[in-house]
């Protein structure tokens, strides 16, 4: 089944029960000092009719149970510090472990957010360090480090949009979004309230322009873009997109989620754009964590400042730091208390230790090996798009597809090699899209043998496609029935289940 | 690489972009650190935070003791450096994990399914709301005055362009939702009826009968917690269809407001509206058990502007935290954990009342926090309390200025007797 070509060899994963399947009663993994005050039968302050029994199906665990469980679990995932996570649009990179140092600092994790803000001018400054280097980054205004996550930053953003029109007067209903854009956008604009209205893109994969300039009118708030595109590729017209909103009063969302490939090489306040939204778990290295939490600053020009979620960290006369609420045109709470801190401390981190040499850096790394694996990898894949690009390439499985293996199969073959798939089947606009962003942190040692891995797919493809589409045969489950377990989903543990799986 | 590319120069790859667009300097942030300069810069920053005063904040974020293992767990880079698992076979140990979280949360709600949740206890309210406005077709909320004002806001803003009414039901003395008031303003139009318990106040509501007015008119009843330690000795909210709330108590720090962890519980037959992910059990082709995301027909990626919500991620590693804490805890460390903050709550309360001349508003049963109405200035006393290092709770009058010169004040299992005691000396 894996071959010589395959850097994984097998190695003993230990098999573990759900935690409700463990333990026994009496088992303690924690003691509570004992209380320090009289103590008086609880059901003498609180009616025993509010108080519930223990909480049923809770295992009972020691501390070595606790410790196991969750280790064990651990090994079954794939992660950034094992190898290449070529997600494309999501910027899998290293996170440098200082940033979980000092965001674990006690006066950062143990601060509550409603101290005095006397008490809190450490937690300020860093937010306000990150918001002025986010600005300058992006080439923006003002920032909001409230979001909780892009797609958060969308709706943030987009509200905002709104709440501008409705100040002058303007009731708009249409956001224009490319039919290469992220899921996030039409959903974030439909709960804003507006109505999305997709623009198809161009044969060469970039927004259409004489398009674009026959569909504005004055019922139109904004286009959501995001540049480089879901391509890769730099939307060369971005200003002139710019100016034909700006022409009808309409705005410019940017989605920031490829910001990766543009720092310290060109910004987007400077080609005109009003609003966008940066992931710092994506290019400021805050960790996935498995799917969250995220952090979605949204970065505004002084146009829209006015309508920025309050509270605004703003630095008083005498040099200190407030959250300020006295915001008469916000457009209100994202969210309760200020966005992610954890993130903005991590993000932060980066940032410094990078430097305005290092960003830049960065972004040029980013798009090397992105054009390194384009290069290598051209003549065994198909490339629906021949424009250049930038930090992700973007292929598609024509040419295997032709053997009957299609990119998710690739993908799944790709674990057999040692690494975790590319983005599969997005943008939409690519049928069998294969979406790779390699990230400036991968050694060209890794990108080689990612390379390697490829080629070898794409010839197995041919050869013995059923190996392909069967895959992966190294892993510690194979292909799971996706449509079985939505039919008839089975979302908690109980002990019904319990009785009727053993 | 370069020639591999067959280009001369880095610059090359940026042709692209045109010239005009292109930025011909360096960006203005500070130069780069090293790493002793970066923990010099970030110890620094860190120690302008107060971290050596006794604090009664609560409100939403409440101190409670946090594990150990649960950091030496969560540093694992597997957990950590690992994106949502959508691939999963390389991803069991994350889906397994959400799994167990989702059945914890099923456990102390007492609902059927919980999603693999949403980023805070106030958006998990937005999404909520949303959710009875998909379910039922209507526009009209009931909206407890005592749900934490920020969370209200947040609904606000969520709400806003969507066409939803919300009206503010009020609070009777014992702190407690005006049930009357919910059965006069309640008709076929309301979709839901929202209310907190503990409340902001931190009285317990009686959800039964605010349930049951809901669902004679076809409304449904939304509850959110804030504080889900009290989970561990209260009833969950009964007749509930939906809860909501912030799980940050379990384990996840303080963090000056994030990131925490919001869960979403609802009954089985409201599933498919559910907004955010959700990991199922199913099997692989061999008949393993195995976990995978599921149902992902309701989310934005496949959906677009159809979705259920524009949810992308969830806080899979504070649900992890979670996860971790319950693992720890056990049922009997939760409750003795949440029965200590009853009993230490109660103590204080008692305290007060016998040696200040201050009034502790509403009558209502307690978990963790109350509110003290304080009978002089408040800002003299205040500077006394920060002179000796005291944080003596949350002044609300910003929120509520009906009640004046009130304190909302927290009491965990972490606050001492001594602390209480000085506390209440600050308040004679």
């Amino acid at each position: 089944m894996t071959n010589e070509n395959a850097r994984t060899s097998s190695h003993f994963q230990i098999n573990e029960l759900l935690v409700f399947e463990e333990g026994s009663p009496g088992r303690r993994a924690f003691d509570l000092p004992a209380l320090d005050i009289p103590a008086i039968p609880v059901t003498e302050i609180v009616s025993p009719g509010l108080l519930r029994d223990d909480v049923a199906g809770m295992p009972e665990l020691g501390e070595v149970d606790v410790v196991r469980h969750f280790t064990r679990l651990s090994t079954w995932n794939y992660h950034i510090d094992l190898g290449l996570y070529p997600l494309g649009s999501c910027t899998m990179k290293y996170n440098p472990k200082i940033n979980e140092l000092v965001a674990r600092l006690d006066g950062f994790s143990m601060a509550h957010p409603y101290m005095p803000a006397e008490l809190t001018q450490g937690a300020l400054e860093v937010q306000k360090m990150l918001e002025t280097c986010l600005a300058e980054i992006s080439g923006m205004d003002a920032v909001t480090l409230q979001p909780a996550a892009g797609a958060h930053g969308e709706l943030t953003g987009i509200l905002m949009i709104r709440a501008y029109h409705e100040s002058k007067g303007r009731s708009r209903r249409i956001v224009l979004i490319p039919d290469s854009a992220h899921g996030t956008n039409p959903a974030s604009v439909t709960i804003s309230g507006y109505e999305v209205q997709n623009i198809p893109s161009t044969p060469g994969g970039t927004v259409d322009i004489d398009r674009l300039r026959a569909i504005v009118n004055d019922d139109v708030a904004a286009i959501m873009v995001t540049n480089p595109n879901t391509l890769g590729i730099f939307e060369s017209d971005i200003a002139e997109v710019c100016e034909i909103m700006h022409s009808r009063g309409a705005l410019v969302y940017m989605d920031g989620a490829n910001l990766n490939a543009m720092m310290g090489i060109t910004r987007p306040g400077d080609f005109g754009i009003d609003v966008l939204h940066i992931n710092l778990h994506k290019t400021f290295t805050t960790p996935h964590g498995g799917g969250g939490p995220g952090s979605g600053p949204v970065a505004v020009k002084k146009i829209l400042e006015p309508f920025l979620p309050i509270p605004v960290v703003s630095l008083k006369s005498g040099g200190s730091y407030v959250f300020d609420h006295d915001r008469p045109q916000t457009i209100g709470r994202m969210k309760a208390f200020n966005g992610q801190f954890g993130m903005h401390v991590r993000a932060l981190c980066y940032i410094l230790a990078n430097g305005p040499d290092g960003l830049k850096e960065v972004s040029e790394m980013a798009v090397l090996n992105a054009n390194y694996i384009r290069a290598k990898l051209s003549d065994a894949y198909e490339l629906p798009y021949d424009a250049p690009t930038l930090h992700e390439v973007v292929f598609s499985d024509k040419l295997q597809a032709h053997f009957g293996v299609h990119v998710g199969d690739i993908g799944k073959r790709l674990m057999d090699y040692g690494f975790h798939p590319p983005t599969v089947s997005f943008p939409l606009i690519v049928p069998g899209a294969i979406m790779i962003e390699p990230t400036e942190t991968e050694s060209r040692q890794e990108l080689d043998a990612f390379i390697k891995a490829m080629l070898a797919i794409a010839k197995e493809a041919e050869s013995n496609p059923e190996l392909v589409k069967t895959a992966p045969h190294t892993t510690r489950i194979s292909r799971v029935n996706e449509a079985a377990a939505a039919r008839r989903p089975i979302l908690r543990w109980t002990p019904e289940l319990g009785e009727s799986l053993s | 690489m370069l020639e591999a590319i067959g280009i001369e120069s880095v610059e090359h790859l940026f042709a692209g972009i045109p010239e005009p667009l292109r930025l011909r300097r360096l960006l203005d942030i500070p130069r780069a650190l090293t790493e002793p300069e970066l923990m010099r810069f970030f110890r620094g920053a860190a120690a302008r935070n107060a971290t050596d005063y006794a604090s009664f904040l609560g409100a939403g974020v409440y101190r409670h003791h946090i594990p150990v293992i649960i950091d030496a767990l969560i540093s694992r880079s597997e957990f950590y450096t690992a994106y949502t698992p959508y691939q999963a076979e390389i991803a069991q140990g994350t889906l397994q994990a959400i799994f167990e979280f989702q059945t914890y949360m099923t456990q102390l709600t007492g609902l059927d399914v919980a999603n693999a949740s949403l980023y805070d206890g106030s958006t998990g309210l937005g999404e909520a709301v949303l959710m009875a406005h998909r379910i039922t077709k209507r526009s009209r909320f009931l909206i407890a005055k005592s749900v934490h004002p920020e969370y209200r806001t947040v609904i606000v803003t969520y709400a806003r362009n969507l066409g939803i009414e919300i009206q503010l039901i009020d609070y009777t003395e014992n702190g407690q939702v005006d049930i009357a008031a919910v059965g006069k303003a309640m008709d076929h139009t309301i979709a839901a009826v929202v209310v907190q318990s503990p409340n902001f106040f931190g009285t317990i509501e009686d959800n039964s009968e605010i349930a049951a007015i809901a669902h004679r008119s076809g409304a449904l009843s939304i509850v959110n917690v804030c504080e889900a330690m009290s989970l561990g000795i209260l009833k969950p909210p009964q007749g509930a269809d939906i809860i909501s709330g912030e799980g940050q108590s379990l384990g996840v720090p303080m963090s000056f407001g994030g990131p925490h962890v919001g869960f979403l519980a609802t009954r089985e037959e409201f599933v498919r509206q559910l907004p955010g992910r959700l990991v199922g059990m199913g099997e692989d082709q061999h008949g393993r058990r195995a976990f995978v995301l599921t149902l992902s027909t309701r989310e934005q990626h496949i959906r677009r502007e159809k979705a259920t919500s524009n949810i992308c991620t969830n806080q899979s590693l504070c649900a992890l935290i979670c996860a971790i804490y319950l693992a720890t805890v056990g049922p009997k460390g939760l409750r003795e954990t949440a029965e200590q903050n009853i009993q230490k709550t109660h103590y204080a309360v008692q305290q007060i009342r016998a040696r200040t001349r201050h009034s502790i508003l509403f009558s209502g049963p307690r978990f963790n926090e109350f509110v003290v109405q304080m009978k002089d200035d408040y800002a003299s006393r205040a500077q006394r309390f920060m002179r000796n290092r005291i944080i003596p709770g949350l002044h609300i009058a910003k929120f509520y200025p009906e009640l004046g010169n009130s304190l909302l004040v927290c009491v965990t299992e972490t606050t001492s007797r001594d602390q209480i005691d000085a506390f209440v000396k600050g308040l004679e």
